[in-house]
């Protein structure tokens, strides 16, 4: 057991203040303020865990000269965090860690009044593939069988997910209706949620990320059907994508980070720097492995061409869905 | 007393039905199939809070309350001055919060109560409304980084100082 | 017995000199940041979670867990000293708890809640050794029905909580209710009653928004105004033997809403959707229920502070056992501490306790530490919480406002809600000088959100039919026990009114 005196240092400097000032790098811009880290999801869920798992290496490594302040608003599927971000009076100051919601939200909710394309690019961290799973009791083992069982309940069947227009339920129902499904479609609050019941088979199948269904599988609880990754995931070299079904269909939800509409250029530019940092840095990679997360690195102009292109793409989901 | 409770019912039964009015936004009715829609909960829960306002009501004009029984006023010449003086320095520390910061509203709420409605010697009322602040200021963005408001951008400077002394 | 020689082993991890000095530090810290208003556990285990990646991960979660106690003994003190709950947990503290402290009895009621947590905290600790695997999977089985069967029996526990006005108690449950349901429709996914279109609500109402109105605001005016800011709460002096006396007679006076709420806390607490506040409500009542003077509770019963202490410190080690064998957060503070061991690498679910041993006991082992470390530290800092008491009202209340609001504002980090609050405060007022009770308005805030999600899910999930409340083998016996308990106390006070109107008024 190491006892150092970083250790004590750290704690201390929790405990009472942080006396030690940081060795500044040097650079044309750097924070004056706490950093408001705004996550546009409640406590626990996949968001938050990245967003402090991306805090966690920041203050590590020394990356940042004021503390990155991780600050939950996840009302409204994101809308909360929409409009604080856009609202704030210290764009240098407010970065914010988006998912998929970043696009849906301004789509479904319009008189939100917010247009994504003002914020700034600063991140894409990696992007989650969505799979489908079963509890193991059920005694499907393929998709195929799933498809059948699915087929004979004929409107029985039950899923669960985080509700309309979130991710997985934009997924459930390209599946439904490619192949003609009939599924009752119960909300969760979470994604962890949705994993328990699975587990406790309150319902018979899920749509979840890796990383929340992962304890259960390692487990051998829940058993992987379908991934809805462009190809097989290296963690589950056994299980077939839509794609190799046929379906040219694929689904990730983002873990992005971008800075408040009306970021300066050179703030814009430091964070950009500090989370290419993070990226490169031997934890996340690790963390994007073990999470099952697959790597898309872009610039920032890339960013925004990915981000009208996932606009353009969720209209088109949306409207398929009846929003 | 009397007028005051039959006042207040009247109030509440007008938000019940502010309520009842916003939740038909979304379905009150039972979906066949699915279960209650999305407004069903709040329509109905306002709709009996409603009628427990009109329950009030019946109550208060058989006298059967305490306060319908009694003729004292609402709030005598004290207590008039109690909610004007210390609900509306809450009120005016709150706005103040937006101007010079949640630390400079706190100091010159504690001065305002303690001084003027405390009575307490000057000394005391300047020591403790500079003493809070700071503490708090170091408890909260020192040691709980939690980032307070810091008012309009006049007081930058003052801040921009105080995070280089702890971070 | 293999599971106590690996508990053994936990335990003596956790009094490595390294440990033992995290566990001190970090259940002082949780006692002073479960006692601020408005700060909980959630603020202090979020803040120090980037810290404990300088420390193992073992000794890091025991210091978390060590926030976690303290914060949670931590509650109970702003509940009886200042009368406002720091966290819906310890609502039910201030039943009592606050009328013990306006008696001039705030030592006993502090002793009381040390001692009641400590308890509640050990017995739980104890099922958890021994029943671990078998109650994660009783969790399981608790599906929206379930919950929302269990959700009806807290509700029943309301009955017995308002004043005499029937009406009026009726009112402050929808009321909190409604409240609730502000913000989003989690089943469609549609904004719902946003107010005056105001986009604040879209978050919704948090609890703390409106506890720190109503109690923090709303019943620091009234009391200013009732007592014309002449407050003399005649406290005295700490001495060793008042406290010794103090815990003579916490002990016989408490022990039995202690076991009440020790056991019926820890059940109710694994359960991952329902979690300590319903866990310590419901004790109250039951405390209530089987006491033989019924009649003191909500005056200031011993029995009343301690049932709802004991409760929530159990639920609270109970909440940890959905984290650590499903998973599955049972409280946002368990939801940090399962992110931080993503981060350690940890994988928590179902093969947690098979593949990390080391760590889950060494967890365990400092959970039975923690608690008696809180104990101590608990009961040592008890004289500075009195000597808070007995400043003058016009220090006292100046400082109950600016902390209320300085931790109304670090709890949301919204200014809209700090308005919100002042809002509520007024209108607490007023409702308070007319007899509403609002502590069932204050509690359904937190009931409604779990109630009325999983009364849909339900009713989505038998595709309408109510009869799934009644056919399932877990939710019909819970159902049915809420409804009768629902209904009893309504029919007997409907009878007595009765009665009572052909009675002419003396």
């Amino acid at each position: 057991m190491k006892f150092t005196k970083r250790t004590v240092m750290g704690l201390l400097g929790a405990t009472f203040l942080a006396t030690a000032p940081m060795q500044a790098v040097a650079q044309d811009w750097e924070p004056r303020k706490p950093i408001d880290f705004v996550i546009m999801a409640g406590a626990g869920g996949g968001a938050d865990q990245i967003a402090r798992f991306i805090q966690a290496v920041a203050e590590q490594k020394d990356l940042v000269n004021r503390p990155l302040v991780p600050n939950n608003k996840g009302g409204g599927s994101g809308a909360e965090a929409l409009i604080h971000v856009s609202g704030t009076n210290d764009p240098d100051h407010t970065i914010l860690v988006t998912l998929n919601s970043f696009f849906t939200t301004p789509l479904r909710q319009e008189n939100l009044g917010i247009d994504i394309q003002t914020f700034t690019p600063v991140a894409m961290m990696g992007v989650d593939p969505f799979v489908l799973w079963v509890h193991k009791d059920s005694g499907i083992t393929t998709f195929e069988e799933y498809i059948e069982t699915v087929k004979e309940m004929g409107g029985e069947y039950v899923m669960g997910g985080t509700g309309a227009g979130q991710e997985d339920s934009i997924v459930i129902a390209f599946m439904s209706g490619a192949y003609d499904l009939d599924i009752k479609y119960i909300p969760y609050d979470g994604g962890g949620a949705v994993a328990k019941d699975l587990a406790g088979q309150q319902i018979m199948a899920s749509v979840n990320n890796p990383a929340e269904a992962k304890g259960f599988y390692e487990a051998g609880d829940f058993v992987p059907l379908l991934a809805f990754s462009d190809e097989r995931m290296p963690a589950y070299p056994d299980v077939p994508t839509i794609k190799e079904k046929g379906h040219d269909f694929s689904y990730y939800n983002q873990r992005a980070v971008v800075g408040a509409p009306g970021m300066s250029d050179e703030a814009a530019a430091y964070y950009q720097d500090v989370f290419t940092q993070i990226y490169n840095s031997e934890e996340w990679q690790g963390y994007l492995t073990s999470e099952s997360l697959s790597p898309l690195w872009m610039d920032a102009a890339e960013q925004r061409d990915y981000w009208a292109l996932q606009v353009e793409n969720h209209k088109t989901l949306l409207s398929a869905l009846g929003e | 007393m009397r007028v005051g409770e039959i006042f207040t019912a009247g109030i509440l039964a007008l938000l019940s039905i502010y309520l009842m009015w916003k939740s038909t936004e979304l379905p009150i009715g039972y979906i066949s199939g699915t279960g209650p829609g999305g407004g069903a909960w709040p329509f109905w829960l306002a709709a009996i809070m409603l009628g427990s306002c009109c329950w009030t009501a019946v109550d208060w004009w058989r006298g059967r309350t305490p306060a319908s029984r009694s003729d004292d006023p609402v709030l005598d010449s004290h207590g008039w001055r109690t909610l004007l003086f210390v609900g509306g320095g809450v009120i005016g520390f709150v706005a103040l919060i937006s101007i010079i910061s949640m630390y400079g509203a706190i100091a010159v709420f504690l001065f305002y109560y303690l001084w003027f409605l405390g009575r307490h010697s000057l000394w005391l009322s300047v020591t403790m409304s500079l003493v809070v602040p700071v503490a708090l200021f170091f408890f909260f963005e020192g040691a709980m980084r939690i980032t307070m408001p810091s008012g309009l951008p006049f007081t930058d400077p003052v801040f921009n100082f105080l995070y280089d002394v702890i971070y | 017995m293999e599971v106590l020689s690996l508990l053994g082993d936990g335990m003596l991890l956790s009094l490595q000199p390294l440990n033992l000095t995290m566990i001190l530090i970090g259940v002082t810290i949780g006692l002073f940041i479960g006692a601020m208003p408005g700060l909980g556990s959630v603020n202090g285990v979020a803040i120090l979670l980037p810290i404990t990646f300088l420390v193992p991960p073992s000794s890091a979660i025991i210091f978390l867990a060590a926030i976690y106690y303290g914060a949670m003994y931590g509650g109970a003190v702003s509940s009886i000293t200042l009368g406002i709950p720091g966290a819906s947990t310890a609502v039910a503290t201030t039943f009592d708890g606050r009328p013990l402290a306006k008696q001039g009895r705030a030592s006993l009621a502090l002793v009381t809640a040390a001692l009641a947590s400590f308890v509640g905290g050990t017995v739980a600790n104890v099922l958890f050794t021994l029943f671990a695997p078998l109650l994660a999977s009783v969790a399981l089985s608790f599906g929206p029905p379930e919950v929302f069967a269990l959700m009806l029996l807290a509700f029943a526990t309301f009955v017995g909580l308002g004043g005499d006005d029937i009406p009026k108690t009726i009112f402050s449950i929808c009321f909190g209710l409604v409240l609730g349901a502000v913000g989003f429709d989690q089943i469609s996914g549609a904004p719902r009653l946003v107010l005056f279109e105001y986009n604040g609500f879209l978050q919704g109402i948090g609890f703390l928004v409106l506890a720190i109105g109503v109690y923090g605001i709303g019943e620091m005016l009234w009391t200013i105004e009732q007592t014309r800011g002449d407050v003399t709460a005649t406290t005295p002096k700490m001495t060793i033997k008042g406290m010794a006396s103090d815990t003579k007679e916490a002990a016989k006076k408490g022990w039995k809403g202690t076991a009440i709420g020790s056991f019926l806390g820890f059940f109710v607490g694994v359960l991952p959707a329902a979690g300590a506040t319903p866990g310590s409500l419901m004790s109250y009542g039951v405390a209530k229920m089987v006491s033989r003077n019924p009649d003191e509770f909500g005056k200031g019963s011993v029995d009343g502070v301690a049932a709802p202490e004991a409760a929530n410190n159990s639920a609270s080690t109970g909440s940890m056992l959905p984290m650590l064998t499903l998973g599955i957060p049972g409280s946002p503070t368990t939801a940090i501490l399962l992110g931080g061991m993503v981060i350690w690498g940890l994988v928590p679910g179902p093969r947690l306790f098979v593949d990390e041993q080391e760590f889950v006991w060494g967890l365990i082992g400092s959970f039975y530490i923690s608690n008696v470390a809180a104990l101590l530290i608990n009961l040592a800092f008890i004289p500075v919480f009195i000597w808070m008491l007995r400043m003058p009202f016009t220090i006292l209340a100046p400082m109950i406002f600016v902390l209320s609001i300085a931790g109304g504002y670090a709890a949301t980090r919204d200014m809209f809600d700090i308005w919100l609050m002042v809002v509520f405060g007024i209108g607490a007022f007023f409702l308070r000088k007319f007899d509403y009770p609002l502590a069932p308005a204050v509690l359904a805030i937190v009931l409604g959100p779990i109630a009325e999600p999983t009364l849909r899910q339900s009713l989505l999930l038998s595709s309408g039919d109510p009869s799934i409340f009644f056919t399932r083998p877990v939710a019909g016996p819970i159902t049915i026990i809420a409804l009768i308990l629902i209904f009893l106390p309504l029919l007997k006070a409907l009878r007595r009114m009765r009665t009572s109107a052909k009675k002419p008024a003396s």
